[in-house]
């Protein structure tokens, strides 16, 4: 009970960085970046490539990793997203879409399509002893990660004028531009730092599940997407509790119920949640002005 | 009306020979075919006459040399490559003429390759790669009388209800029998735990055959859990079910990637029962970064090893390295095996048969003598993927599974 209770928050918890990063993304900029996931699988090859072919320490590897993608976020939103601007939501979908897919196949160009299995960024710390049932760091960590980044992003987006900019970007493009904020800077950094956040949470899932592949972001990425809707999608927090509410329901259901059926009570249950409340968990409802 | 009884005899003749083709090993062909000698009746194990194999064979391959499955077409395409060089070299009254062709995987592009290999008088098939292609193209080729042997399309489907189309790799389901039968005979474990992928054909198909074997022969199934493609991340689960179930090992019908997970994961909550893998469990000492000592131990089936020491095995590795610069993989072994099998095919056929010259015969008769030869009892062949090759009438071959453990990060021989 308790030893699948940590395994369902360590997969959990990986599941909440990524969804944070989506939606923050979704909570400014209005859309679904699906190619989030595959900046987390760049995150994790530049990471890995510090490492292995470099010789970098860890921190290092992490740090060029966050630098990397950020600018990779800046260059997908500028290139791909931006003249898109005022087109209609399915046309940025379907670009974020592509985009995902062209990520994929670069990478595939770059690193082939051989798996290779991420260093363990953690190896001096030993695992912890809680009633018989062991806790890797890796989990610690990416748990104290995720609230670091949570309280981080909650007082950006609520104390700092960018993160103001940002939240009225949000509610009103329009209003905000004749407030005089600079929406597509505004987006940008969003992206930046969505894509940022994706290289911190590509390095976790890679030591944690060890092995890398072009494809690596792609279902995890997917799952994070379902977390943040049960969370509320938009809402910081909910994004957190969403990640680690569904690896646990995960988790719990391979043990107790079927391994078989993993996926299937994973999704019934967000459809319930969804019945119920169709914001999700934290989410607020918008009132639509006609 | 004459003419209608010229045919109904010519039938009745060729009927009576097809007869005596299902008893024994004569075939349509060697009725048919001209200036060979052999046509008299024939025994299961007829003497040899000590005929000569000659002439040119126009041998097509049929697989993915660009696209995603690149890198399985490229590697039978250059194990067949070395096996095409050699046996010219070895004999040189017989020559073979090789021709692959690319079909991306897929199986509209496998039938356009295979109607250019007709055009071009395609004799033997020694193809398809893949599975679904193999599958198009098998049903063409069948119907147009082309012998197929295929190195590597490992369903049972490919073989399945085709008479001229035969397997060099073991069907899927067939690695689930030769495992259970190999951890009972010796004695390796008396409760077994299965994690396998029930997302995918290829696991499920051996897991399946696995158990019923296992049942049969008394070995004691304690766990058997799943995962998906989509779930291959946390086996923390599956891991903690065997291990509570007391299993001694673990099974691994899957892919080396998630075997991979399932192994540091094991390590990570101290869980080390005897770990056996199947084929697919080939190729994880080579994933970049691994640390091979999670594998310390771990036994798996494999027809093909680079790293065994025998003449054949050595040779081959070495021509291969030299040549394309890389160990082969299995898919390269397998490719290398098929002009070899299908030259000691027609070698067997003449040396019981007398001369035997190919140059100019239709696909249809060399499929007929290849069919007889293949379902022939007493033919069998040594390769570097498994030593007494015989092959069943449905087509599918049945070798020796060499085990390996590793141990020091190499595949050693059991």
């Amino acid at each position: 009970m308790l030893a699948n209770l940590i395994n369902g928050i360590s997969l959990g918890s990986v599941y909440a960085i990524i969804a944070l990063g989506y939606t923050m993304v979704y909570g400014i900029a209005k859309m679904l970046n699906f190619a989030h996931g595959d900046v987390i699988m760049v995150g994790g090859y530049i990471a890995f490539c510090s490492i292995s072919y470099l010789g970098w320490p860890p921190i290092l590897a992490v740090l060029a990793s966050v630098v990397v993608c950020t600018i990779l976020g800046i260059v997908i939103e500028g290139l791909a997203y931006k003249p898109l601007r005022n087109a209609t939501s399915l046309a940025v979908l379907i670009t974020a879409i592509g985009v995902s897919y062209f990520l994929q196949n670069a990478a595939l160009l770059i690193w082939t399509s051989n798996t290779k299995v991420f260093p363990n960024m953690f190896a001096g710390m030993a695992p912890i002893q809680l009633g018989g049932t062991q806790i890797a760091p890796v989990t610690l960590i990416t748990v104290f990660a995720n609230i670091v980044i949570m309280v981080a992003l909650t007082l950006f987006t609520s104390r700092t004028k960018m993160g103001k900019a940002m939240r009225a970007v949000s509610e009103d493009k329009g209003a905000a531009t004749l407030m005089g904020i600079n929406v597509n800077r505004t987006i940008s950094m969003t992206f930046a730092i969505g894509s940022g956040l994706a290289a911190i949470a590509g390095v976790l899932l890679c030591t944690a599940y060890p092995t890398l592949m072009p494809t690596t972001g792609a279902m995890p990425g997917i799952k994070a997407f379902t977390a943040a809707v049960f969370g509320g999608i938009g809402s910081i927090p909910g994004a957190m509790l969403g990640g680690v509410l569904l690896g646990v329901i995960e988790i719990f259901g391979k043990a107790y119920i079927s391994t078989q059926l993993s996926d299937a009570i994973v999704f019934a249950v967000l459809i319930i949640v969804l019945l119920v409340k169709p914001t999700g968990l934290l989410g607020h409802k918008v009132r639509e002005k006609v | 009306m004459k003419k209608k009884l010229v045919t109904l005899l010519t039938t009745a003749v060729l009927g009576v020979s097809m007869l005596a083709g299902c008893t024994d090993a004569t075939s349509a062909g060697s009725t048919t075919g001209g200036n060979e000698g052999g046509e008299t009746s024939q025994t299961a194990d007829q003497p040899s006459v000590g005929g000569k194999l000659s002439g040119t064979l126009n041998l097509g391959m049929i697989g993915p040399l660009t696209g995603g499955a690149a890198i399985y077409g490229n590697a039978v395409k250059n194990g067949e490559q070395i096996a095409v060089d050699e046996i010219n070299a070895i004999s040189p009254d017989f020559q073979i003429q090789y021709n692959p062709q690319d079909d991306e995987h897929d199986p509209e592009k496998s039938v356009n390759a295979y109607n250019n290999l007709k055009d071009w008088n395609v004799q033997v098939i020694a193809g398809t790669v893949t599975t679904g292609p193999c599958l198009a193209v098998s049903a063409e080729a069948n119907s147009d009388r082309v012998f197929m042997l295929t190195p590597s399309a490992s369903s049972p489907d490919v073989v399945n209800g085709k008479d001229n189309m035969f397997q060099v790799c073991f069907t899927d389901p067939n690695q689930g029998l030769a495992s259970a039968q190999y951890i009972v005979d010796n004695s390796m474990a008396t409760k077994v735990a299965i994690i396998y992928n029930n997302s995918d054909a290829y696991s499920t198909g051996i897991y399946q055959t696995f158990n019923a074997k296992a049942t049969e022969l008394g070995l004691e199934v304690v766990s058997t859990t799943t995962f998906t493609d989509d779930t291959a991340n946390d086996f923390s689960v599956q891991l903690g079910e065997a291990q509570s179930a007391g299993a001694d090992l673990l099974f691994l019908p899957i892919y080396y990637q998630p075997a991979s997970l399932i192994l540091q994961q094991a390590s990570n909550m101290g869980y080390a029962p005897k770990f056996f893998g199947v084929d697919g469990m080939d190729g994880i000492l080579t994933m970049e970064g691994f640390d091979t000592s999670l594998a310390e131990g771990v036994i798996l089936l494999t027809p093909f090893s680079a790293d065994a020491t025998d003449e054949l095995t050595k040779n081959f590795v070495g021509k291969y390295n030299a040549n394309y610069g890389e160990t082969p993989n299995q898919f390269a072994a397998d490719g290398y095996d098929c002009p070899y099998a299908i030259y000691k095919a027609l070698e067997f056929y003449a040396d019981k048969n007398g001369d035997l010259d190919v140059t100019g015969k239709s696909a249809d008769e060399i499929c007929s003598i290849l069919i007889s030869v293949f379902t022939n009892p007493n033919f069998s062949y040594d390769g570097v993927t498994g030593t007494g090759m015989v092959w069943t009438k449905e087509g599918e071959v049945n070798k020796a599974p060499k085990a390996v453990v590793i141990k020091d990060g190499v595949y050693v021989g059991l």
